[in-house]
C-alpha cells in the first residue's frame, strides 16, 4: 500500500525547498554584482576622478570630470525634449481615456518601450548625425528622449489618474473651463509627484549606452557644444572596460560605481514619493 | 460670449494635446519608415533571402543575417530556459511564501536591479562571470556533459553561455515583477477553497494559483523574452563577436544587437550601412510582434478574469 500522505508530504516540502532554492540563486548573482561594483568602484574611487579629464592614453591618472558633465548635459537635453511631450500626452490619456485615439496611443507607448535601445540609437543617427554631417550632443539628446517618452507618459498618466474625479466635477461646478481644471487643478495639484516620473526616466536614460554610441559618440575632453560630440559616463565606462589598459580598467569600475550609486539614488528618490503619495490618497 | 470664449479655450488645449499625442503615434510610424528606408538598397538587393544568407562580409559586400538571428535567437532562448522557471518560482516565494515586510524587501531588491544599466552587467560579465565560465562553469561541464555536442570545444570564457547567463540575469526582475503582479491578483477566497479542500501547500500553488494563471505567465515570459531579445550592450561586450553558427556553447557567436552596435561606426559602404539597418528593421520587427503578441496575451487573461 502507498502511503499517499506521506509522498503529499513530501511533495509539499520539496516544492517549498524549491522556491527558496530558486530565491537564492536569483539573489546570490545580484548580490555579487553590486558587492563587485561598491568594493571595485569605491576602491577605485579618488578625487581626481570628478575633478580631472582623461590624460593621454599610457599615463596613469585622470578621471571622468567630461564624461559626468556630459551625461548631466545630454540627459538634460534629452529631458527637454520628452518631458512637455511626455507629460501632455500623459494629460490625454488621463483626461481622455475613452477616446480612440488614447487606446492607440497607449498601444503606440507600450511599443515604443519595447523599442531595442540599439535601434533607437540607429535612427537617432540617420535623423540627426546624417543631416548635420557629424555626432552630437543634441543626437544624443534625441536618442535618449525617444528612452524617456513612453516611461514620462507612463507615470504621469498613472499619477494624473489618482486625482480623484470629484476634485475636477468641483471645478467644472465652479464654472472653470475644462482647460483651466486641467492645467490649473490637476497638473499644478500633482506638480511634485510628476516629479517621480521624470526622475525615473532620467534615471533610466543616464544608464543607456547603446543609443549613445553613435549620436553623441564621446570625445576625451570637456567639451559643451551642442552640435559637437560629447563624452558620456557610460559610453566612457564602456570604452574603458574594453581597452587593455589596468588604469583604465580601474576608472571603469570606479565609472560603474557613481553611476549606479546616482541611478539607484534617483530610483529610490521616485519610488518613495510615488509610495507616499499612493498612501496619502488612500487615506483620505 | 463668455461661454463661447471658454469654449475655443477648451478647444485649444484638447487640440494640442491631441497634436502630440498624435506626434507620438507619429513618431513609432516614422521610426519604422526611416529604418526601412534606410534598409532600402539591401532589401532591393538581397529580398528575403537575406534573413536565410550565412556569409558577412563587409569587404566582398556579401551580407546575409542568418548568423546574427542565430546568435539572437540562441542567447535569448538559452536565457529564458534558465531564467522563467526561477522567475516564476520566486514571484510564488514572494507573494506565497514571505511574511509581507520581507517580501516587500526582496521585490524593492529584484525592482533595482531592473534599474541596474546593462553597460555595468557588461563590466562585471568580462571581468567576473567570463572567467568564472572560462575556469570552473565550462570544464565542470565538459566533464559531465562533454559528450554532447553543445559543450565541445575550448571556451575563452567569452562566448553563447556567458552571454546568455547574464541575460538570463538580466531579464529575471522583468519576468519576476509581471508574474507578482499576475498572482497577486488571484483572489484569496480561491486559495481559501483549495485549502479547505485540504490540500497542502504544493497542491494549492498548483491549482489555486498556476493553473488560473498560465496565460499571464506565458505572457510574462513572452516580455522578458522581448527584453532578451534587444538586449545589446552586456551581449556585444560578452558574446565574441564572430558571425559564425556553431553548435558549441563556448564559440563566441554574434547577435543582431551586437553587430550593429560594433560595426555602425566603422561602416562606410552604403551597402553595409544598409544591410545593417535592414538587421534593425528585422530586430525592430521581432520585438514589435513578440511585444504585442504579450500584450494580445494579457488582455484576454484580464478579460477572463
Amino acid at each position: 500500500m502507498i502511503n499517499y500522505k506521506l509522498i503529499r508530504y513530501i511533495k509539499n516540502k520539496l516544492f517549498a525547498f524549491t522556491v527558496i532554492l530558486s530565491a537564492f540563486m536569483v539573489l546570490l548573482p545580484l548580490f555579487l554584482i553590486i558587492k563587485f561594483v561598491f568594493t571595485q568602484g569605491a576602491s577605485s574611487l579618488n578625487l581626481s576622478f570628478f575633478t580631472e579629464i582623461p590624460k593621454p592614453v599610457g599615463e596613469v591618472g585622470g578621471g571622468m570630470k567630461h564624461a559626468i558633465l556630459g551625461t548631466l548635459y545630454v540627459v538634460t537635453l534629452g529631458a527637454l525634449i520628452a518631458v512637455p511631450i511626455g507629460i501632455s500626452c500623459g494629460v490625454y490619456l488621463s483626461e481622455f481615456s475613452k477616446s480612440k485615439l488614447s487606446k492607440t496611443l497607449k498601444l503606440t507607448v507600450d511599443l515604443m518601450s519595447g523599442i531595442p535601445s540599439i535601434v533607437i540609437g540607429i535612427f537617432a543617427y540617420l535623423m540627426v548625425v546624417v543631416p548635420l554631417k557629424g555626432f552630437s550632443a543634441l543626437a544624443g539628446g534625441v536618442a535618449l528622449s525617444i528612452i524617456m517618452l513612453p516611461i514620462i507618459i507612463k507615470t504621469s498618466e498613472e499619477i494624473l489618474k489618482l486625482v480623484p474625479n470629484h476634485i475636477r466635477e468641483a471645478g467644472l461646478a465652479l464654472g472653470l473651463p475644462r482647460w483651466k481644471v486641467i492645467i490649473f487643478i490637476v497638473l499644478k495639484g500633482s506638480f511634485s509627484s510628476l516629479l517621480t516620473g521624470i526622475i525615473l526616466a532620467i534615471s533610466r536614460a543616464s544608464g543607456e549606452t547603446a543609443p549613445l554610441l553613435f549620436t553623441a559618440f564621446g570625445n576625451m575632453y570637456l567639451s559643451y557644444e551642442i552640435n559637437k560630440p560629447i563624452a558620456t559616463l557610460p559610453v566612457q565606462i564602456y570604452t574603458y572596460a574594453i581597452s587593455p589598459f589596468k588604469d583604465w580598467q580601474r576608472q571603469a569600475w570606479a565609472g560603474a560605481f557613481v553611476l549606479m550609486v546616482l541611478i539607484l539614488t534617483m530610483n529610490l528618490i521616485a519610488r518613495y514619493i510615488f509610495l507616499q503619495l499612493k498612501s496619502n490618497k488612500k487615506g483620505q | 460670449m463668455l461661454k463661447i470664449k471658454s469654449k475655443t479655450q477648451d478647444a485649444v488645449l484638447f487640440y494640442l494635446l491631441r497634436i502630440t499625442a498624435l506626434l507620438v503615434i507619429g513618431l513609432l510610424l516614422f521610426i519604422m519608415f526611416i529604418l526601412f528606408k534606410s534598409a532600402w538598397p539591401s532589401i532591393s538587393k538581397n529580398g528575403l533571402s537575406f534573413i536565410l544568407k550565412t556569409t558577412w562580409n563587409p569587404i566582398e559586400e556579401d551580407f546575409g543575417a542568418l548568423p546574427f538571428i542565430f546568435g539572437t535567437m540562441v542567447t535569448s532562448f538559452l536565457a529564458l530556459l534558465l531564467a522563467a522557471p526561477v522567475s516564476i518560482l520566486i514571484a510564488l516565494f514572494i507573494t506565497e511564501y514571505l511574511p509581507t515586510r520581507f517580501s516587500q524587501i526582496i521585490s524593492l531588491l529584484i525592482e533595482m536591479v531592473a534599474a541596474i544599466p546593462s553597460i555595468v552587467f557588461g563590466l562585471w560579465g568580462i571581468f567576473y562571470l567570463a572567467p568564472f565560465v572560462k575556469d570552473t562553469l565550462s570544464p565542470l561541464l565538459k566533464a559531465n556533459l562533454g559528450f554532447l555536442p553543445f559543450f565541445s570545444g575550448a571556451s575563452f570564457g567569452i562566448g553563447i553561455l556567458t552571454a546568455s547567463l547574464i541575460l538570463s540575469i538580466m531579464i529575471v526582475p522583468t519576468i519576476t515583477s509581471i508574474a507578482r503582479s499576475i498572482f497577486e491578483l488571484i483572489p484569496s477566497h480561491q486559495k481559501e477553497a483549495s485549502y479547505a479542500l485540504g490540500s497542502t501547500k504544493y497542491e494549492m500553488v498548483k491549482l489555486a494559483i498556476i493553473t488560473p494563471s498560465l496565460s499571464g505567465i506565458s505572457s510574462a515570459i513572452v516580455l522578458g523574452l522581448g527584453r532578451a531579445l534587444g538586449e545589446t550592450m552586456a551581449v556585444t561586450m560578452l558574446i565574441g563577436n564572430s558571425p559564425i553558427i556553431t553548435k558549441s556553447l563556448f564559440s563566441p557567436a554574434a547577435t543582431m544587437a551586437s553587430v550593429m552596435a560594433n560595426e555602425y561606426t566603422d561602416a562606410n559602404t552604403p551597402m553595409h550601412v544598409a544591410s545593417l539597418c535592414y538587421l534593425a528593421l528585422i530586430l525592430f520587427i521581432i520585438t514589435f510582434v513578440s511585444n504585442i503578441f504579450a500584450k494580445s496575451i494579457v488582455k484576454q487573461f484580464s478579460k477572463a478574469g
